[in-house]
């Protein structure tokens, strides 16, 4: 639960994973639980090397995880790094971002008024 | 010409430090904190109305306020403003009313960078890494909820 430097890294690549429609689909896919590669290949047109290297990508970000069981290898979500990635981003530094930027435009309309270059606007009369 | 907010919530501390950067001097930012009418025009999320009940930014000053989300729902916050330094520093407590006794003690330094550029810094400590990350992950159903509806945005993509 960090929102550093390092953790953005981290962040990055989630969100450049699901830039794809094909690893949308993965991920929606094992939503429904876990899936081998050649399960996971059957609804798209393109090789099994194909889907191995999206799953890759997903394993980076980590997003999905590998485990072997007996002879398959099944393909996991990793639901709370999908939330993790929700629930931070968009409750709190969404939250302070869209607020900061408020008061961006809140201080820059005082300067406006400071500049002498008012249009007449006071604060009375701003609509609440 | 957004500033980037910087928010760490350190492993194994219960602090959340937040900092940013305003295009404006520090009387300014600081007015924007003290002015319950300023206050409301910036505090809480996009889209919630804010009804302030008080807002006495004074040494040993207090503070309740509301956010109104979109659906009418309300979600209440209060606390008491413990130290208030005209341009320089405040420190406050904060409790969302629907984890009552869960309180956090946030102080705010407001640092003249000149070139009418002002640098804040929040520093939040809460009573717990629980309460730390619970106030993050679960204080507003909304953002949750919001989250929720975008990941099934993802998922159904």
């Amino acid at each position: 639960m960090i929102l550093d430097p390092s953790a953005d890294d981290r962040l990055d690549r989630a969100f450049m994973a699901l830039a794809d429609p094909v690893r949308r689909g993965i991920i929606a896919r094992l939503s429904r639980g876990p899936a081998t590669v050649n399960e996971l290949a059957e609804p798209f047109a393109i090789t099994k090397q194909a889907v191995s290297k999206h799953i890759q990508v997903l394993e980076h970000a980590g997003l999905v995880t590998r485990t072997r069981d007996a002879q398959r290898r099944p393909v996991h979500l990793d639901a709370a790094q999908l939330e993790a990635l929700t629930a931070w981003i968009d409750r709190y530094r969404l939250i302070h971002e869209q607020q900061f930027r408020s008061l961006d435009a809140l201080l820059a309309e005082d300067r406006t008024e400071d500049a002498g270059t008012t249009t007449g606007r006071t604060r009375e009369e701003t609509p609440s | 010409m957004t500033n980037p907010v910087t928010i760490t919530a350190p492993e194994g501390l219960p602090f959340v430090e937040i900092e940013r950067e305003f295009d404006a001097s520090v009387a300014a930012v600081f007015n924007a904190h003290r002015d319950p009418d300023l206050v409301t025009r910036w505090l809480g999320p996009n889209g919630y109305e804010m009804r302030v009940d008080r807002w006495d930014f004074v040494p040993q000053g207090g503070y309740r306020y509301l956010h109104i989300d979109p659906d009418g729902e309300e979600y209440a916050f209060n606390g008491t403003f413990h130290s208030v330094r005209e341009n320089e520093f405040a420190v406050q407590t904060f409790e969302y009313e629907g984890f009552p006794d869960v309180v956090a003690i946030e102080s705010i330094a407001f640092e003249d960078l000149g070139n009418g550029r002002t640098l804040l810094r929040i520093h939040s400590t809460y009573p717990s890494l629980e309460a730390r990350d619970g106030m993050i992950q679960s204080n507003m159903e909304q953002g949750v909820r919001e989250g929720y509806e975008r990941l099934d945005g993802v998922l159904a993509a």
